[in-house]
């Protein structure tokens, strides 16, 4: 890249999280962008500091210790733009996933129609939906202003009729938000988002204007019964989170103020980042991302021009804790513990962990409780997000997930794991990737802090990625078979670019690793028995070239859907060994 | 590194704001001494609204309806009270379903607020009013102990404290509660029983303190009337011992329990205060310090949940902790004896 192109602009990123905040710093170096170096500190979000600036500002703090460079005055503001005495920086952007989940009520019209669009749209962000009003809503008018009136929403999205379509039942929807917003003092107002019957707007605004915080207005999510079209109205969905998070967060003000309006919520950062990776690197399968933390479970795809984000709050990891217990059973966590461990103890531990969302596991016991937990929160967010992924991309199996290339990880929980094996195993059990890919670590968070970035700076994402900042944990064959336990489902042989090889065979409910440094690649010949797929297709078998990692290439012979043995013995005994196999 | 603090303090000056959660009146002035059940202040709101389609049961288009609504914005209208006729030769009219008050009108429709409820607002603690804040309440100061506890069930209550907890990690059995401690505030130990909470609603008791509870009986819990505040957390955690001598050493004494939840955003925490004689004002409570040797922690976690230590050595940049994480921690010298390497994000001050 000439340097010409470059806007040589250094640039600060920090990313507000429930637990940590993560500043990262990229410069020009030999003429293309690089991540500098990285810090974190614990997040302030909460007592006793209740300032996100703090947290920020320590992070930052870190940040200069490693680097050496000045970023903040005497006063512990950020300087900018860089100075000639070569403190500052050029630019600043931030990315915020801290705050409790924001209160969301849906009105629509049909559940399977303007409804589904209102809860996917919710779903981009970091949403809990705690009332949903439809015509097949039996509730009286009354009924629901009294509703609201009671879970004080902090957000109404307002969904129905396409355009053109349906207006006198959009209406009468309508009236119970403002009549609610009527009744309710004015710092106790939801924010509205309106995005139907766009011939409603002029309407809409003069019902609800004045009794709402907030009312944006987005193109219909439902411009036909047939289309669906999310995107306009997270954009307005982002500027309404951003919003309520500067009111109910002290010290964004100032953070959004030296990101002079760059801040966006990290989830929605995250998904810019997916999208642009699935246009600039197309390929014949999709790419998925997943990142789980305190605040939520994230799962962004892109299948390319098609993508998907979903935030799943009630799968965070932190104060949201509890809540797990709503979609899972104790018995379903403990299933992925290696440890004996009752389900009063977990379930003591869950509890606990929710008081002290930041909190870490100190214990080899606890450490292996959080990984359960964390394999089922992520297992189940995957799970879900699944069922917004296009009907036309296609599954080995239904109810597996389609292949991906690569698959992107992020989140403490993920990065934070004692040995690179151990990540791996996680993501593999959690999200049991299908066929051949490749499984990168984005210790960092870079990801979402690059797609706050993009848009003040369209080449440092492409060169930072290009430049090795990520973590490749190796490429995955993951088998798809019928088989019982121990007998033959593949024959693999890779032969290495010096010209030596290494061959295995691959006995169902093993997993193999064949060592290929980072950086180096060799040619992968995999020979499935019959009906085995390994991602060719079933019976099939073919040679690719591969790339190593941490983990080199890792042949996962567990069969898709991955089930463990009923027995718990067993079942802990299989887990160990597998946790063996990748290093313990 | 900035270190959170538990507050379990023998002596201090506290300060609490409590106000009512809508506008009401404000029934104290500056400087007042106020006790506990004093009503500082109070409200009156509704609880349901009634939505009356007049338009729609006259057969009359919305405008058409306006003019024959006899009410207005603001009017109070008994139940059974005529809101509008239609003449005719089958005249039709409205009647209010319910006693209750006009709040809005207009589109041929009368939303009615019924169900009205009146809210006191007490003062909690006894002391002296330090701020008024018009409508909604005010800030009351008192001296005393103060106890800080992780869970509350959102209730309040003052009473005076019997101590039933023979050691730290004593469990609460319904066999303790006998009618003697009828209107006590009670420290007790675990609890790990539906029965126990049961037990002491049939007394009742103005409190309990806990130092753990089975998580599954808090949805009993939340639904009990009377304050239960937990020092430790969930499960079978002993009362830290910060705590346990503080409020046995003061056992006899009146002690308001405020079980409010613990909003880590705003910064409330449920928390047991008991008023003092004092001559002059104690230092209020720190809320900031910094992790260093020789301070006094509670252990947020395993390997002892709950337990109270002092730190020995503050390690900043991470260190490998026994699970394999590696996290800046510190060396804690437990009070058992035992040393332990302990993460800070798992660590708050006690002070």
């Amino acid at each position: 890249m000439p340097d010409s192109l470059i806007q040589a602009d250094s640039l600060l990123a920090v990313n507000i999280g429930s637990a940590v905040t993560r500043a990262v710093f990229f410069d020009v170096v030999e003429g293309e962008y690089r991540l500098v170096a990285s810090a974190s500190a614990p997040s302030t979000t909460e007592a006793p500091f209740y300032d996100v600036s703090e947290g920020v500002r320590n992070a930052i703090n870190n940040l200069q210790t490693v680097t050496g460079r000045t970023l903040l005055n005497a006063d512990h503001r950020l300087i900018t733009p860089l100075q000639p005495d070569g403190s500052g920086v050029d630019a600043f952007v931030a990315t915020i996933s801290a705050g409790p989940a924001l209160k969301t009520a849906l009105v629509g019209l049909l559940d399977d129609v303007s409804l589904g669009s209102a809860l996917r749209l919710a779903e981009m962000t970091y949403t809990r939906v705690v009332d949903s009003a439809g015509l097949n809503d039996h509730r009286l008018s009354d009924q629901k202003i009294d509703t609201l009136l009671r879970l004080l929403p902090d957000v109404v999205i307002i969904t129905g009729g396409t355009d053109g379509g349906a207006s006198r039942s959009v209406h009468k929807m309508l009236e119970p938000v403002g009549l609610a917003g009527y009744l309710l003092p004015q710092e106790k107002r939801p924010a509205v988002l309106f995005a139907g019957n766009q011939k409603l707007d002029d309407e809409v605004k003069e019902l609800l204007g004045n009794v709402t915080s907030s009312l944006r207005f987005s193109p219909n999510v439902r411009p036909s019964l047939e289309t669906e079209d999310l995107e306009p109205a997270a954009r307005e969905l982002v500027g309404i989170f951003l919003e309520i998070r500067q009111r109910q967060l002290k010290g964004l003000d100032v953070i959004a103020n030296w990101a002079d309006g760059n801040i966006l919520p990290t989830a929605y950062a995250l998904n810019r980042m997916v999208r642009f990776l699935g246009q600039v690197y197309p390929g014949h399968k999709g790419l998925l991302s997943v990142d789980i933390g305190a605040s939520a479970a994230v799962v962004a795809a892109s299948f390319g021009q098609t993508s998907t984000l979903s935030v799943y709050p009630q799968f965070g990891l932190g104060e949201n804790l509890p809540a797990l217990l709503q979609y899972t059973t104790l018995e379903d966590v403990l299933r992925w513990s290696p440890l004996d461990v009752s389900n009063d103890v977990l379930r003591d531990y869950i509890y606990q962990k929710a008081l002290y969302p930041s909190s870490i596991p100190a214990t080899k016991e606890e450490q292996a409780i959080a990984q359960a937990i964390t394999r089922q929160a992520l297992y189940l967010a995957v799970q879900t997000a699944g069922r917004n992924f296009p009907r036309s991309v296609r599954t080995p199996r239904p109810g597996l997930l389609p292949g991906f290339e690569p698959i992107l990880a992020g989140g403490n929980a993920l990065d934070d794991a004692p040995t690179p094996g151990q990540s791996l195993l996680l993501l593999l059990d959690a999200v049991q990737p299908t066929g051949l890919t490749t499984i990168i670590l984005d210790k960092n968070d870079l990801l979402p802090l690059l797609g706050a970035a993009a848009k003040r700076n369209s080449i440092l994402p492409v060169q930072v990625l290009e430049s090795g900042a990520f973590q490749s944990l190796g490429t995955v064959v993951s088998v798809t078979a019928s088989a019982v336990y121990g007998s033959l489902v593949a024959r693999v042989r890779m032969v290495y670019d010096d010209g030596h090889e290494a061959q295995a065979e691959i006995k169902y409910g093993s997993i193999e690793i064949l060592p290929l440094a980072n950086g180096q690649s060799a040619k992968l010949t995999l020979q499935p028995t019959h009906g085995t797929d390994v991602g060719f297709g079933p019976g099939r078998g073919g040679m690719v070239r591969v790339s190593g990692g941490a983990m080199g290439v890792v042949i996962d012979g567990r069969g898709r859907p991955l089930v463990l043995p009923g027995d718990p013995v067993r079942r802990r005994e299989l887990i160990k060994k597998w946790l063996w196999t990748v290093g313990g | 590194m900035l270190a959170p603090v538990l507050h379990i303090l023998p002596l201090t000056t506290i300060s609490r704001e409590r106000v009512l959660p809508i506008n009401g009146q404000v029934n104290v002035r500056l400087n007042q001494k106020v006790s506990p059940a004093d009503v500082i202040a109070e409200a009156s709101w509704a609880r349901e609204h009634v939505l009356l389609d007049v338009g729609r049961t006259l057969g009359l288009p919305p405008n058409a309806a306006d003019k024959l609504i006899r009410c207005k914005v603001g009017d109070g209208i008994p139940a059974g009270a005529v809101l509008a006729t239609r003449r005719g030769l089958m005249p039709r009219m409205v009647k209010a379903p319910r006693d209750g008050k006009v709040v809005v009108m207009g589109g041929g429709q009368v939303l009615m607020e019924v169900g009205e409820t009146h809210m006191e607002l007490r003062a909690g603690i006894p002391g002296s009013v330090i701020q008024v804040i018009p409508e909604r309440g005010a800030v009351i100061q008192t001296a005393g102990a103060l106890v800080q506890g992780v869970w509350g069930n959102g209730r309040m209550g003052t009473g005076i404290m019997v101590n039933l907890a023979d050691k730290p990690d004593s469990v609460l059995t319904p066999g303790r509660l006998d009618v003697s401690l009828r209107g006590m505030v009670i420290i007790a130990g675990q609890c790990r029983d539906a029965d126990t909470l049961q037990a002491a609603a049939d007394l009742p008791v103005r409190g309990l303190i806990l130092s753990s509870l089975s998580p599954a009986l808090l949805p009993l819990a939340r639904e009990m009337r009377y304050p239960i505040l937990l020092t430790d957390g969930f499960g079978s955690i002993p009362m830290n011992s910060a705590a346990y001598r503080l409020l046995t050493t003061n056992v006899k004494r009146e002690a308001t329990l405020n079980t409010e939840n613990f909003d880590r955003y705003s910064g409330t925490r449920p928390e047991v205060i008991i008023p003092l004689p004092v001559s002059s004002e104690p230092a209020p409570p720190q809320d900031k310090v910094e992790f260093a040797v020789d301070q006094t922690v509670r252990l947020r976690r395993q390997p002892a949940s709950g337990m109270i230590g002092t730190i020995t050595a503050v390690h900043v940049e991470p260190t490998t902790l026994p699970s394999g994480l590696r996290a800046p921690a510190a060396d804690v010298k437990l009070e058992n004896g035992e040393q332990a390497l302990v993460p800070l994000i798992n660590l708050e001050v006690v002070g």
